[in-house]
């Protein structure tokens, strides 16, 4: 019997090469995520009556399982990184969304109105005022996205080699190498809880104003 | 100059917020709208600087349309202090007071300076100025709200309610410090409030307004108390209009008897003298003339007066700094009937009755001598 971290050659990469490759498939479609949240958060945030439509469209996406995208996709994007990465952005969607906008929206009247009695212009209230203050709500959603994201790579074996670690799983099978089924869950939840001490690090370094006690 | 010129402010559900307002917000003076919940003087304030358009009528600064430059021009010029602060949470104290003069251009460093320049100016310790607004109490927050406003030296500064979220100790502290700061820079304040005795406290004018956007009654605090427009301002100014009023009357003219004072150590013969029909009541003070309370002549003898055994001497006052309602105060809570003036040390510089007091009362109604700001 092989070695834990003993990687069978048909995935064509070392086991820190997987992690990467995880990573990357995992993050890249979060950070995707958010800068598509952002506009249409504001937008949620101007116009009231847009929230719940909006809301309902990201969880219909969210439901689509990813088997189904795959197979629309893959006739535009082949079986490829990108092929994985679309759905997860599009799920990313439904925490950010919603994350976004209450933050946005925590932001006290006294302070919106006193931005505006200053003379400070939509465009200054937004970048200087709410985002700043909607950060830790941000974050939270972030969170969330990620730590998801991370777990759903997997999936992306079912096209062939894009699973990164998940792949381990399929070669668990394959191999008759349970290790590998062992080393790829341990490994993913690894990175998980890393990713997502880092972003409550990010945090902490971005909100120095927030009070210590509601620190979590 | 502030003209507000037969505004109107009417939403689209057809509430109409304010009701043909016309009136004139002199320079350099606070000028406090006052009254119940709904009746439109926060809209009346936010249409100054155009928070609000009005739909009607036009308000005129300096004898310019508010429209003639752009908004935030306007904005920039007009100090803005809201209840609870509504302070930049992200931001340090120093920053807070800065936003302003950045917005206009300042350097970061020259903004800074002025920050703690005006952190003194409202009694905040300039120690605090790398602080969170969290990591200060409501009424510090407050003060960082008012110097935030005063930073770019805006003509104007508009008050929302600015102390209605402390508690009466804080807010008085705050309301003086607002007169103190008031007195040194001289700006033209217009102040909202629902509390009429703030609006008595702090109002040069004060307009009173009622349910729906009307203009009850635009007047000097002490006239609204004497004349009362309508039932609705005698209602809203509510009970002990008369005894209020008193706070506008002087207490300087008061003759002060200093014959019933005596020290713990006064002889028997000075006891005696000191005892007149005028005053049936000795009022013994201290080595360092402090009061320690009245007592009967008969019942103090030389020697061995027991200062637990003296009567209550109320609240004393001082003349010159405190109004006639003081000096009444004090003499209503001494079972004496009496006052006691003392001076700045708190040393008791003469005795006043309550007939004395009366009769200056009546003087000073019918000399009207109620134009004199006094504090008390």
């Amino acid at each position: 019997m092989s070695g834990f971290f003993d990687i069978p050659s048909d995935l064509q990469n070392t086991y820190f090469g997987l992690i990467g490759l995880h990573l990357r498939e995992a993050l890249i479609p979060v950070l995707a995520g958010l800068l598509v949240s952002l506009p249409i958060a504001q937008l949620c945030v101007r116009f009231r009556w847009l929230y719940p439509p909006v809301l309902g469209v990201t969880t219909i996406l969210y439901a689509i399982p990813s088997l189904a995208f795959f197979v629309v996709l893959i006739d535009y994007t082949g079986q490829t990184e990108t092929t994985v990465m679309i759905p997860l952005a599009v799920y990313s969607l439904v925490v950010l969304v919603p994350a976004i906008v209450d933050g946005v929206r925590s932001v006290p009247a006294e302070t919106l109105a006193a931005a505006t009695a200053m003379g400070l212009g939509p465009v200054r209230r937004y970048f200087q005022v709410q985002l700043p203050i909607a950060v830790p709500a941000i974050i939270a959603g972030l969170r969330v996205a990620t730590v998801s994201s991370i777990s759903l790579v997997s999936v992306g074996m079912l096209i062939g080699n894009q699973g990164a670690l998940g792949n381990l799983l399929n070669d668990a099978n394959l191999y008759h190498r349970p290790e590998l089924a062992v080393n790829s869950v341990v490994t993913t939840a690894v990175l998980a809880i890393l990713a997502d001490a880092f972003l409550v690090l990010v945090r902490r370094v971005l909100t120095p104003w927030m009070p210590k006690e509601s620190t979590r | 100059m502030i003209r507000i010129d037969s505004v109107t402010k009417r939403y689209p559900d057809g509430t109409v917020a304010v009701d043909r307002l016309s009136l004139e917000i002199p320079d350099r003076s606070i000028t406090v709208f006052v009254g119940p919940s709904g009746c439109g003087k926060t809209t009346t304030l936010r249409m100054i600087n155009r928070m609000v358009e009005p739909s009607e009528g036009r308000i005129l600064l300096d004898g310019a349309d508010i429209h003639a430059q752009p908004v935030n021009t306007l904005r920039r010029s007009m100090g803005y202090v809201i209840q609870n602060a509504g302070l930049f949470q992200h931001r340090t104290i120093v920053d807070n007071i800065a936003t302003v003069p950045r917005l206009l251009g300042w350097s970061k460093q020259k903004a800074r300076a002025r920050a703690a320049e005006l952190m003194e100016r409202v009694g905040l310790d300039t120690a605090l100025a790398k602080r969170y607004p969290y990591q200060l109490s409501g009424g510090q927050q407050q003060r960082v709200g008012v110097a935030r406003a005063l930073a770019a030296d805006p003509p104007v500064l508009l008050m929302d309610e600015p102390f209605s979220a402390v508690d009466p100790v804080v807010r008085k502290g705050l309301q003086d410090e607002l007169l103190r700061i008031q007195d040194e820079l001289g700006k033209t304040i217009v102040f909202v409030t629902h509390d009429i005795d703030e609006a008595i406290k702090l109002g040069t004018m004060v307009a009173v307004m009622r349910t729906g956007g009307h203009l009850a009654q635009y007047a000097p605090p002490a006239e609204l108390l004497t004349a009362p427009a309508d039932e609705f301002v005698e209602d809203f100014l509510g009970a002990d209009r008369g005894i209020r009023r008193l706070s506008f009357f002087p207490s300087t003219g008061l003759e002060l008897q200093r014959a019933p004072i005596v020290a713990i150590d006064a002889d028997a013969g000075r006891l005696g003298a000191r005892a007149s029909a005028d005053a049936p009541y000795l009022l013994v003070t201290d080595l360092d003339g402090r009061p320690l309370g009245w007592g009967e002549p008969q019942d103090l003898t030389a020697g061995s007066i027991d200062p637990a055994r003296l009567l209550s001497y109320g609240r004393p006052f001082m003349p010159g700094r405190d109004s006639l309602r003081a000096a009444l105060d004090g003499s209503v809570l001494s079972p004496t009937g009496w006052a006691v003036a003392v001076d700045g040390e708190g040393r008791a510089v003469g005795v006043v009755s309550q007939q004395v007091i009366g009769a200056a009362i009546r003087t000073a109604h019918a000399e009207g001598r109620d134009d004199a700001r006094v504090g008390g």
